[in-house]
């Protein structure tokens, strides 16, 4: 028998959920005018959004779920309060080849640096390879985002390509990194990783 | 100044969405030309449905994000194949993406030939600090012509290609602005 009474959705200190339209947007918008947090999540220019437009950006999510079939979208929550504290997500699913990619942030500074994005990335990686049974995970990291680069080294993924000068910020180019994890990588060495975050 | 468009080979040329389309539909037919050029499944797209595409990317075809081209032979004008770059506004960033759909014109230099116009577009029209593309580990003419029109390797995402059962590499490769000047002499006003 598999491990099917191990939730996928749960984790020690943090659960994956669906957006929340009436509290969501408020929050979220609320980190887009954190121009910190933005940089390290995002590629894009970074831009403060109001609570109406992060929530016409959920109804376009959504629609986009629903029918490109490649995209699965987490909200991280806090299992103390259920406040919303992230964004887990599994992109750009390539079906015949078994690759995808993981992208995943934790908004609020005063959620960061507890163990929430450790935890979720541990959901994040057994869903993408028990769940979807993808072959392989990618993920893309700035040079400047060292936390993130801790995170996925900690995991096992392996630093495969360093795309050389690919950013410009504050005035200066950063590569770009992408990691790699196979799905036989995690089955070897999933259980250590989950006992850290577990412990 | 130079020529943008006319390399020794092949020109950059722009052609209409029913050329386009029906040079689509002989190319499409070759699932080997596909394999090499894509990743997605192959599939059979109809001439209709490959016009209104074309004719869709025709009208947004001048929006600074993309700037598709076809390409022709210089001895005797055949309509050989595709070449389009994809800008990163914000980073200073090209992609290339690039097919010959016509096979006899394979391994005869004519890719090296479009990218070098390619290369030379992006870094003197569109002014990009680097161009990067991406390719399978399974189609070395791709990768030694890359290298010969200056590219390097920049490393390879393991095994996210399946073909016939088995997994296979992409390989990332890059060229910065300052190793591109450096290609043509260290002076571009030469």
């Amino acid at each position: 028998m598999f491990d099917i009474q191990t939730q996928l959705f749960e984790g020690r200190d943090i659960r994956f959920g669906p957006i929340d339209y009436e509290k969501d947007p408020e929050i979220e918008s609320k980190w887009t005018h954190d121009s910190a947090f933005i940089r390290m999540y995002e590629i894009n220019p970074a831009r403060p959004l109001s609570a109406a437009i992060v929530k016409k950006q959920y109804e376009k999510l959504e629609k986009q779920v629903e029918e490109d079939k490649n995209l699965y979208h987490f909200m991280i929550r806090a299992k103390e309060d259920d406040r919303l504290i992230g964004k887990a997500v599994i992109q750009w699913v390539e079906w015949t080849n078994g690759n995808a990619w993981v992208h995943l942030g934790i908004g609020s500074a005063d959620d960061q640096r507890k163990g929430y994005g450790s935890q979720a990335l541990s959901m994040l990686v057994r869903f993408a390879f028990a769940e979807l049974n993808l072959f392989r995970l990618s993920a893309r990291v700035p040079e400047y985002n060292e936390p993130a680069i801790a995170l996925f080294n900690k995991f096992g993924f392996v630093e495969e390509v360093r795309r050389r000068q690919a950013l410009d910020r504050d005035g200066r180019r950063w590569d770009l990194i992408v990691f790699g994890l196979l799905n036989s990588e995690w089955q070897n060495q999933a259980k250590p990783v989950l006992s850290a975050v577990e412990g | 100044m130079r020529d943008l468009f006319r390399g020794k080979l092949v020109r950059l040329t722009f052609e209409e969405p029913e050329a386009r389309a029906k040079a689509e539909v002989r190319w499409q037919r070759d699932t080997e030309f596909h394999r090499l050029a894509d990743s997605d499944p192959a599939q059979m797209v109809s001439e209709k449905k490959l016009k209104e595409w074309f004719e869709k990317q025709s009208e947004i075809g001048f929006k600074p994000e993309r700037y598709p081209f076809s390409v022709r032979t210089l001895a005797d004008d055949r309509h050989i194949a595709f070449f389009a770059l994809w800008l990163d506004l914000i980073h200073s960033e090209a992609w290339v993406g690039i097919g010959i759909g016509e096979r006899e014109f394979w391994g005869k230099g004519y890719g090296t030939d479009m990218m070098k116009l390619g290369l030379q577009y992006a870094f003197t029209e569109l002014n990009v600090q680097r161009v990067s593309l991406g390719l399978h580990e399974y189609n070395p003419r791709a990768l030694r012509s890359y290298e010969k029109a200056g590219f390097r390797m920049e490393g390879r995402t393991r095994q996210d290609l399946m073909r016939e059962g088995k997994h296979y590499d992409s390989l990332w490769m890059g060229i910065l602005r300052e190793e591109w000047i450096q290609m043509q002499g260290g002076d571009l006003n030469e």
